[in-house]
């Protein structure tokens, strides 16, 4: 007689469960070393919950007690990526989808899927994972478990003359992916990336994404991250950067699409003269809800950064901002200044903005501000007193408030696609 | 061209206009002086179509229509333009392009074509010039950072860009030095027309000097008490406004 043990699974092994079937041994060895590293590394990390502080205003737990499907799904190669670039990586649940990319290669740069690259790069092997937080549980499951990504390589000097666009698409039954990409830009390169996230599916997916993104000196890389998945969609987004002397990096988070997004930005300054920008534009419906976490390291003196994160939410939707600056000791001349505003259109929205600052240098400029109010009424008066219809005074207002940030969009036809979403979403606010 | 008829009006459940009668015709100006508190920004502000005040009693008409029907945009589309005591401040609206938007809307509400580029330049060429501007707000947010008499002559560069039937100005003089003074009286007066009429409300006789009212009327809560040319408001200037209130009281 066969003795029936019940052992109950915590939510974690129920959701490490789902990776039990794929192989992976088809990876390099290093790779798979990494791998099993971060395996290890999970066994000793939970999921957040209400009391981990990091994680305090959004809570997992219907992610991670959904079912997820892994594996590829078909997408109509007539899909609408609305992408003008000669460089597009597509893929659909974190699978290369060869289809639907293209690539026409440009001297001095390498893009190509993190698949191959794990053949041909060297500096893939020696830097892979080496700026991904042990202790982050979903940076590990990535890590563990990722199926592909994009990698993009300039060497010195290059400046790319394409716009890179990264496309992750969720497809198919409750899908789940783990993308994975490599940014690396060698000293006095300059490059714009935008990386999509789109759902040509209904209903539940998690993209569980993780970038990890060298800057050397001098350099200059502009991404910009639009995320427009379905309304229930999920997203788990860590994003490593690390910066050295003189170079510029700017990073754009433009959240318009998904039921739960958490995005978390890290910067490492670790040279002097280095200029940063982190900027989250956020329009929220329905009941949305985005979260960005943002952690910036001054470790060297004379750095600039600028953080300027808005959130217009409306409905029963919630925003939510974490950014946190630390100054180190010798980091003497840092300026450092964060912007938090937020617009609530309903009394059912809300609103979290939490700025933490840590300062050890005394000579250094930091500035914060944070504010949530509701559309200005008297501003509405003054301009429906000159002709304006109602609905279009609002759209004015809203437009006005988010002007600044669409402006940082570098890149002219996502500024585009941008300006036209809000100009649609709200030319019909109540 | 406007009929106020016994107008009551209430914020928050206190009556503030308590029976306002108010005849404007094509072509007058005419001028509102009264005490601090007397209602007279009030009267402004349910005319334009402010919707926190609620009209208890009475009625108004603009053009043979009962003005008080109308939404605050379709009041200024039929013609009505209030020069706000206390303009408002709208961050990053450039000037120029809330007054294009606004010419635009009241054009396609009349089922015109919007207003082509250079045609538009040309008139803002012309009337910012006409209120001693000369497009210096043009490309900066509406009235953001503005001094108090920079938004007074913005409100009435404004008004010459709208064209309006019934401009009312309220207090648009305090806050101007002379010369802008002189300088926007000239714009208000050349922008006078058979057709169109303008009510000033002011606390100085002052302006009365530039523009020239054919009737000065006195609000003292929320009633007008007296009547008069404009001599009354040189009268007023001597003896403030005690003796009227006095001759209310007795009447
Ligand atoms: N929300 C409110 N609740 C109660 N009273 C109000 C409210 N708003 C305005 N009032 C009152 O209405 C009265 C009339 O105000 P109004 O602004 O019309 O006066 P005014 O004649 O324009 O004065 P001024 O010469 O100072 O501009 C004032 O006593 C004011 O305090
Ligand atoms: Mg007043």
């Amino acid at each position: 007689m066969m003795l029936e043990a019940t052992v109950k699974m915590s939510n974690k092994e129920k959701f490490l469960s789902h990776y039990g079937m794929i192989d992976f041994s088809h990876d390099k060895e290093s790779f798979v070393e990494k791998r099993r590293a971060a395996e290890k590394a999970l066994k000793g990390l939970e999921f957040p919950t209400s009391k981990t502080e990091y994680w305090k205003y959004t809570r997992i737990n219907k992610l991670i007690r959904e079912s997820y499907q892994l594996g590829p799904a078909d997408v109509d190669s007539d899909i609408d990526l609305s992408v003008p670039t000669k460089n597009c990586l597509v893929f659909v649940n974190g699978y290369y989808t060869d289809e639907l990319s293209w690539t026409e290669a440009e001297a001095g740069i390498d893009f190509m899927p993190l698949s191959e690259a794990k053949e041909k790069s060297d500096k893939l092997k020696g830097s892979f994972d080496s700026l991904t937080k042990k202790e982050e549980i979903f940076s590990m499951i990535n890590t563990a478990y990722h199926q592909d990504g994009a990698y993009l390589h300039l060497k010195k000097g290059k400046a790319a003359e394409s716009v890179y666009y990264i496309v992750n698409i969720s497809a198919g039954n409750q899908p789940m992916s783990n993308p994975r990409n490599f940014i690396y830009l060698e000293e006095g390169s300059s490059a714009k990336v935008v990386m999509k996230h789109i759902s040509a599916n209904e209903g539940n997916s998690f993209t569980n994404q993780l970038s990890e993104i060298f800057v050397e000196k001098n350099a200059n890389l502009e991404i910009n991250k639009l995320q427009s998945e379905n309304d229930d969609a999920y997203q788990i987004s860590n994003d490593e950067v690390s910066q050295e002397g003189s170079s510029q990096f700017k990073m754009n988070t433009i959240s318009l699409g998904g039921g739960l997004l958490r995005n978390n930005l890290n910067l490492d300054l670790n040279g002097e003269h280095i200029e940063s920008w982190m900027n989250g534009l956020s329009l929220l419906h329905g009941k949305q809800h985005v979260d960005h976490h943002t952690l910036i390291h001054h470790r060297e003196p004379n750095c600039v950064s600028h953080e300027l994160y808005k959130t217009i939410a409306d409905d029963a939707s919630t925003g939510v901002f974490n950014g946190k600056v630390f100054v180190h000791p010798i980091a003497q001349k840092t300026n450092a200044y964060q912007s938090n505003a937020n617009m609530v259109l309903t009394d059912d929205a809300s609103i979290y903005s939490k700025p933490e600052l840590e300062i050890y240098a005394d000579d250094v400029k930091c500035s914060h501000g944070s504010t949530t109010g509701q559309m200005d009424e008297e501003a509405i008066f003054y301009l429906r007193s000159r002709g304006i219809g109602k609905k279009k005074a609002r759209a004015v207002l809203l437009n006005a408030f988010l002007t600044d940030l669409v402006e940082q969009i570098g890149v002219e036809h996502l500024r585009e696609e941008v300006q036209s979403v809000i100009d649609k979403k709200y030319s019909g606010v109540k | 061209m406007l009929k106020i008829k016994n107008l009551h009006a209430s914020i928050e459940g206190n009556e503030i206009l308590k029976g306002i009668d108010l005849e404007v015709k094509a072509g007058e100006v005419h001028a509102i002086m009264g005490p601090n508190g007397s209602g007279k920004s009030t009267l402004s502000s349910v005319l334009a179509g402010r919707d926190e005040y609620e009209v208890t009693e009475g009625s108004v008409d603009f053009l043979s229509e009962d003005l008080l029907d109308m939404e605050a945009e379709d009041r200024a589309r039929a013609g009505i333009f209030l020069a706000f005591q206390y303009p408002v401040e709208i961050p990053g609206v450039s000037n120029i392009n809330f007054l294009k938007t606004a010419i635009n809307e009241i054009r396609e509400k009349k089922g015109e074509e919007p207003i082509a580029a250079k045609d538009f330049l040309q008139r803002v060429k012309e009337k910012s010039k006409l209120v001693g501007l000369e497009g210096k707000f043009n490309n900066r947010s509406v009235n953001e950072g503005f001094s108090g008499g920079e938004k007074k002559r913005n409100e009435i560069f404004q008004m010459a860009m709208l064209e309006p039937k019934l401009a009312i100005l309220d207090e648009t003089d305090s806050g101007l030095d002379i010369d802008a003074l002189k300088v926007v009286s000239e714009g208000v007066n050349k922008l006078k027309s058979p057709d169109n009429a303008t009510i000033v409300i002011t606390h100085y006789q002052r302006l009365l000097d530039y523009i020239v009212p054919d009737y000065v009327h006195v609000l003292a809560n929320g009633r007008i008490v007296k009547t008069g040319g404009k001599e009354l408001a040189l009268e007023l200037e001597e003896r403030g406004y005690d003796w009227i209130k006095e001759e209310a009281v007795k009447a």
